[in-house]
């Protein structure tokens, strides 16, 4: 039966450390590939595949699901992972990342795998797709919602000032963008390379709802989510400030780790911090 | 004869879409009259969407409504879409590979005084690079009518190339219209005129002067520039040993280029691309511009007569 997969708390916290588990092996095999980014965003992944969300792994295309567009493309193996962990297709085939013939695309495309909803890899254009799927949902009155993980770098583009102004005169308030505010993109701190601040109030003056929490705050993120789905006719920015590369000390707030992948050594030493992580969360009460 | 734009073919082949099918959805980027997609509007408000001056949104949204089920139109002038939303148009549309179809009104030098920012030029070149792509340029409203009902039927991703000004209506509404299959308008031996757009008629007055010098020209009406029909290329090229394409394009990289590359894999044999000898237009009227830049008959004439001298 399609529907909602209600992990605990602890649960998806665990489902997270499993998801960034793989996201490290995954990219050390692949040997290039996102990094911190993919790390950073496991929580919200997690949160939404199993809890948030109304999808069916085993019908992906199933007419009454929640949408998830993925904006920034560039860390898709945290959504391959996520995908893999949610039944949609063997946990195996993660390790084809970036590999010729490989169903698991450098940036993702929509008709390779299964759960992908949209191609992207050129920043700025997932706001649109999602806002034009909303605007569909809205106008035919359908149940399901969407939601769009963006990342703050990719504020830089004017694409998405138009998406922004789009969703708020279409009044789409079946539409949930997730803000992945790490801070950091290529070439250094993201108010360094274009000053983004002060994001709340731009969309707040844009005509959205505005949540700012803490992105690794399993609970936070839930009831994020759910306060969206509560607001009438305002689409909602969830300006969700992560940690590039969480959990991980030498990958931690780096943006040399933005695209760039770990070494043998440097992987064991994560998969060892994580099992740590992963004992401590399990002694949770 | 009667004269109407293809902007408005377009206009007239959208309503007639909407009535047969309810999916077929319409964006316009503050054009919608100018561009035609306010009658479809009018009778279906809520398969309409005004993105305001903001074509990459455009393409964006288009491809999120089109994953939904939807055909979606998205409709601006030439030099904006597919000129000002190119990245998006190759990843949210062709790589993604949903059901949207790029409208480009206002294309070529007959756009007028406005100049040569309004005059897309550049256009047929841009989009029949893209993998999944079609490209589709009418020759006047019937055909425009009945291409916009073809590749609403057959779905995109797509790009149509309409006009604004007013040109003869040669074509009937019996004539058989096909995507991927180019239409004889004349037989001829000597020479064989692939040409599109408005640039067909004309290339039809061509060849009637032609014809009082002795000159026997064949014109193909070549619409689907992508994929291009190769048969008639390599058929024609035969027959005649000389060709000579036209457009309101670029010479580099418009219909006549697609033309070249097939000749030159297939059956090489002489080909004379016209056009716009890699220069933008400029203000004036429609007539004043393509007789300046040697687009009406006359010079299509003279370019046919440069041809028929390097034959023999």
């Amino acid at each position: 039966m399609p529907g909602r997969t209600h992990m605990s708390i602890k649960e998806i916290k665990l489902m997270a450390n499993t998801i960034r588990q793989d996201v490290i092996r995954m990219l050390l095999e692949a040997k290039s590939g996102h990094s911190a980014g993919s790390i950073g965003l496991a929580d919200i992944f997690a949160a939404l595949y199993f809890h948030v969300m109304y999808h069916d792994p085993k019908n992906p295309n199933w007419e009454g699901r929640d949408r998830l567009v993925l904006s920034n493309g560039h860390v898709c193996p945290v959504l391959y992972a996520t995908l893999a962990n949610a039944g949609y297709f063997q946990k195996e085939e993660l390790f084809t990342l970036r590999k010729l013939g490989s169903r698991l695309q450098g940036h993702p495309h929509r008709g390779s795998l299964p759960g992908i909803e949209n191609t992207s890899g050129s920043l700025g254009q997932g706001l649109s797709i999602a806002a034009g799927m909303a605007l569909v949902g809205k106008r035919e009155n359908k149940r399901w919602r969407v939601y769009c993980i963006t990342s703050d770098g990719e504020h830089d583009e004017g694409q998405i000032w138009e998406a922004v102004m789009f969703a708020a005169k279409y009044k789409l308030g079946n539409l949930t963008a997730i803000m992945d505010r790490n801070n950091i993109q290529i070439d250094g701190f993201t108010e360094d390379v274009m000053p983004l601040e002060p994001l709340a109030e731009k969309y707040r003056s844009f005509g959205w709802h505005v949540v700012e929490i803490d992105g690794h705050n399993v609970r936070e993120i839930i009831d994020a989510c759910e306060r969206s789905r509560a607001v009438f006719n305002k689409p909602t920015m969830i300006i969700a400030n992560t940690i590039p590369g969480k959990g991980i000390p030498y990958m931690e707030f780096l943006n040399e780790w933005h695209g760039k992948t770990p070494t043998k050594e440097q992987a064991e030493e994560a998969i060892k911090l994580l099992e740590e992580e992963r004992k401590e969360i399990e002694e949770e009460r | 004869m009667e004269r109407a734009a293809s902007r408005d073919g377009f206009g007239k082949g959208l309503v007639e879409l909407g009535e047969r099918n309810p999916d077929v959805w319409v964006l316009t980027a503050d054009v919608s009259e100018s561009a035609r997609t306010h009658w479809f509007q009018e009778k279906f408000p809520k398969r309409f969407v005004q993105v305001g001056i903001a074509e990459q949104n455009m393409a964006g949204v288009a491809a999120g409504i089109a994953s939904c089920g939807k055909t979606v139109f998205i409709s601006s002038y030439g030099v904006f879409n597919p000129g000002r939303n190119f990245d998006q148009v190759r990843v949210s549309i062709c790589y993604n590979n949903v059901n949207v179809i790029l409208h480009g009104s206002h294309t070529g030098l007959t756009v007028g005084p406005d100049g040569a920012t309004h005059q897309a030029l550049e256009d047929i070149a841009i989009t029949r690079v893209l993998p999944n792509m079609t490209v589709v340029v009418p020759a006047d409203f019937e055909e425009a009518r009945k291409a916009t009902i073809a590749l609403g039927e057959r779905g995109g991703p797509a790009y149509i190339r309409t006009c604004r000004e007013k040109f003869p209506v040669f074509t009937k509404p019996e004539t058989q219209f096909e995507i991927g299959k180019a239409n004889v308008y004349r037989e001829g031996k000597d020479v064989a005129i692939f040409a599109i757009g408005p640039m067909v008629y004309e290339s039809l007055r061509a060849a009637e002067m032609l014809s009082k010098e002795g000159i026997d020209c064949a014109v193909i009406d070549c619409h689907t520039v992508k994929p291009i029909d190769k048969k008639a290329v390599v058929e024609w090229a035969r027959k005649c040993g000389l060709i000579v394409t036209v457009e309101e394009h670029q010479v580099n990289g418009g219909m006549g280029s697609a033309v070249c590359e097939v000749l030159s894999e297939e059956y090489p044999c002489r080909v004379l691309r016209h056009g716009m000898y890699d220069k933008f237009g400029e203000s004036g009227s429609a007539e004043e511009l393509l007789r300046k830049y040697g687009l009406d008959a006359d010079g299509i004439a003279k370019k046919v007569r440069e041809g028929m001298k390097m034959k023999r």
